[in-house]
């Protein structure tokens, strides 16, 4: 992910903007939003989205200040570096919107997923579900004699690594919270 | 000290407290407690509308004339909906306005009660904020906020919807000192560095422009005249987009026209060919840059602009300044005579011989009518006939918006009232009215085509009910003349559906509304006709029979790069033989 590659400080405002902002290649970025915890704020955001044509790939979103009344939005984004950029600055300028932090673009951060993958199955793929799921650190929550529920928390690509290998082992469902992430170090 | 009071008249005091003097609204249901509060007091004028549309277009005319923001009330459902073209209109223009709408009770909502919409749903898109006001305690402080937001950072439109039971229940009144607006709260001086960096640019550029915009007009009188002072020590010429005609005076010496699809020949081959080109507060919309991969290539670009994501969203600007435009010009022109009021001389006089040989072209010119009148001929004579009195304009959407952008002349800011970005056929007869509450004394004319009036033509009731002697100077081509226009160049002459047919008789229509109507087809007698209309005391539907066919040039058609301008063939350029760039 070309993304990953840009240096911590290189954002839109700072004046070494390291991207190249004309490239034309699409790139992935988490945005965090922090907006005041009011009725429609949430719709208001996912409408510019969908209203603007941008793309969301994963959205989480819960309060994070229960007194301050802040809730935290966490979107996954694609598009070219002049519409992450749009992007930034759309939401940035919404009035209930307090901040906007784009963490693939401010340096290193720590995404996590949780998802609950349903397998079902008998004999050799079931041994080797539980196997790949100790691998993987996942967790057994739920059980039957053919089925298992496994939990795991991770970022997204481990998620979807687990899931492709339950896929030929009897994967039947599986539901995912979306990316919470947090910028790394202090 | 404290008060209580109930939601319909903490409505009421909130609206005093922030200086309303004029509402305008249509009752109904949901909003009949705040109507029998308005009815018993005296401070706050309602007018009454006859139509949701018009009273929040009537609000942007009140808001566009004064610069502060504009107020309409309405009921819940059809007339939240009503007004969702005015809001949309608020939003794309920028333009302040407070839209208060019913709504059914709090415990009716979400059961599809009589006259229930969800009404922040809806608007939610095209307001600037919205709130649905669920407890009455947080009535006023919500009311107070909404005109905050409305009126700071990029001025829009914003809307309160109140439940019928909040409006009846009591709670404590918040006055709007108390009321919290602290976390919204854009900036507004620019960055230094920035600001330096444009000034070297201006100091040495050889062939700048100040291409300016609504910003400017909503940025305050301030603004225009910061504008006026830095453009004529500089020398740098002036265009300006439709929404910003007056910042800079038609009749100042850098002034060079408007500039766009329909805008002058001299302003857009100046756009195209300029090396440095600075933005006030304008947003390179889409009629303005044409083509975006050959939209001025050889300039560096300077973007002043309140709104950060109007900076690189359509063209990549060199030097961004996010700020008001009053504060950054302020700091502009400082720095400027702190450097020694330096300018590129031998540049600029180069600069301005070449535009006055664009200007030789005569882009406006039109083969006058004998037997008919040319639209461009009854607005330069509506021009010559009203100069030097204090008039506002307000338009419909169509060829003779632009042929009144092109033919009168505007010396102040807050004198021309036209829907820009939404293109809002129906908008200016509405906002002509609103304008003419805000200005009882002064001079209002809607520029309009027979089409548009007719959207909203019901507001002539309004218009007379409130003693508003607004002039309706209605261009009659009996045709759709913008749709036509497009179906003859780009459609193969198909005209389809762009005629008006069964028109009324506009003097019949006049005279059952109580008003005068005027009807004139022979050029001979227009400067007569319209003195008529100035010198009547009360509204005029002056119906003004044009050539039906007439075509507004220049144009540059949609897609095309500034420098594939279409030309009247009446310019002066094919007359003298003179090769087009």
């Amino acid at each position: 992910m070309s993304a990953l590659n840009i240096k911590k400080g290189s954002t839109s405002h700072s004046a070494y903007d390291l991207r190249d902002s004309h490239s034309q290649a699409e790139e992935s970025h988490t945005l965090a939003v922090i907006v005041e915890n009011e009725p429609g704020v949430l719709a208001r955001v996912i409408g510019l989205f969908s209203g603007r044509g941008y793309n969301i790939d994963s959205l989480t979103v819960a309060e994070v200040d229960h007194t301050g009344h802040r809730s935290r939005i966490t979107v996954v984004t694609r598009g070219t570096p002049s519409v992450i950029d749009q992007i930034e600055a759309q939401l940035s300028r919404m009035v209930p919107v307090h901040a906007v932090h784009d963490l693939t673009a401010e340096g290193p951060s720590v995404q996590r997923e949780l998802a609950l993958i349903k397998v079902a199955g008998k004999g050799d793929a079931r041994i080797e579900a539980l196997r790949l799921c100790e691998i993987f650190r996942a967790k057994v929550v739920d059980s039957t004699l053919e089925s298992f529920v496994f939990e795991m928390t991770g970022p997204p690509e481990k998620i979807d690594a687990f899931a492709d290998l339950m896929r030929p082992l009897g994967l039947k469902e599986i539901a995912r919270t979306g990316v919470a992430a947090l910028s790394r170090g202090a | 000290m404290t008060r209580s009071m109930t939601g319909a008249r903490m409505v009421v005091q909130a609206l005093k407290d922030q200086g309303v003097e004029v509402v305008f609204g249509y009752p109904g249901g949901a909003v009949l407690p705040i109507y029998d509060e308005i009815f018993q007091q005296n401070d706050i004028r309602h007018i009454l509308v006859r139509h949701e549309q018009g009273a929040v277009h009537m609000a942007e005319g009140y808001a566009r004339s004064t610069g502060k923001p504009g107020v309409a009330l309405v009921t819940s459902g059809p007339g939240a909906t009503n007004a969702v073209t005015g809001l949309t209109d608020a939003l794309m223009d920028s333009i302040p306005i407070v839209v208060l709408t019913g709504q059914v009770p709090t415990f009716m909502i979400g059961t599809d009660g009589f006259q229930e919409a969800d009404t922040v749903g809806i608007t939610r898109p095209c307001t600037k904020m919205n709130w649905l006001v669920k407890d009455t305690a947080k009535l006023a402080e919500t009311i107070h906020q909404a005109f905050h937001v409305a009126t700071h950072g990029r001025p829009g439109p914003v809307l309160i919807d109140i439940p019928k039971d909040v409006q009846f229940a009591n709670a404590e009144y918040t006055p709007p000192q108390k009321a919290k607006v602290d976390h919204y709260q854009p900036r507004v001086k620019g960055d230094i560095e920035a600001i330096t960096r444009l000034v070297e640019m201006l100091e040495v550029a050889e062939r700048p422009i100040l291409y300016t915009g609504g910003g400017v007009i909503n940025s305050g009188k301030a603004a225009s005249q910061l504008l006026r002072e830095l453009a004529d020590a500089t020398g740098i010429p002036v265009t300006s987009t439709l929404m910003g005609l007056g910042a800079y005076p038609a009749s100042g010496k850098g002034w060079i026209g408007m500039l766009g699809m329909h805008g002058l020949y001299e302003a857009n081959l100046a756009m195209h060919g300029c090396d440095l080109m600075i933005n006030i507060g304008a947003r390179f919309d889409d009629r303005i840059t044409g083509r975006i991969t050959d939209f001025s290539p050889k300039s560096k670009k300077v973007h002043i602009d309140i709104d950060p994501s109007s900076i690189n969203k359509v063209i990549r600007v060199d030097v961004p300044i996010i700020g008001d435009v009053g504060h950054v010009l302020e700091d502009v022109l400082k720095v400027w005579k702190a450097r020694g009021r330096k300018v590129n001389k031998a540049g600029l006089a180069k600069w301005w011989a070449q535009i006055e040989d664009w200007k030789r072209v005569n882009c406006l010119a039109y083969a006058p009518g004998e037997k008919t009148i040319k639209p461009q001929y009854a607005l330069q004579r509506l021009e010559a006939l009203t100069r030097g009195r204090d008039r506002y304009i307000a338009t419909e959407v169509g060829q003779h918006q632009m042929w009144a952008a092109q033919f009168l002349s505007f010396d102040e800011p807050n004198r021309w009232m036209t829907s820009g970005g939404l293109g809002t056929m129906g908008y200016g007869l509405p906002a002509s009215i609103g304008v003419q509450i805000a200005h009882p004394e002064a001079l209002v004319i809607n520029v309009a085509g027979e089409a548009s009036w007719l959207m909203n033509m019901q507001e002539m009731g309004t218009a007379m009910q409130f003693r508003a002697p607004v002039k309706q100077f209605i261009l009659n081509n009996e045709r759709l003349g913008m749709v036509r226009q497009w179906q003859e160049l780009l459609h193969g002459e198909r005209y389809s559906s762009s005629w008006s047919e069964s028109l009324p008789d506009f003097v019949k229509l006049a005279e059952a509304f109580g008003c005068k109507g005027i009807k004139v087809s022979d050029p001979k007698d227009l400067d007569d006709a319209i003195n008529e209309m100035l010198a009547y005391d009360g509204p005029v539907i002056f119906d003004c029979l044009v050539e039906k066919h007439e075509n507004c040039f220049p144009m540059i058609p949609s897609g095309k790069p500034h420098n594939e301008m279409l030309l009247s063939a009446d310019a002066d350029a094919f007359k003298s033989g003179a090769v087009l760039v």
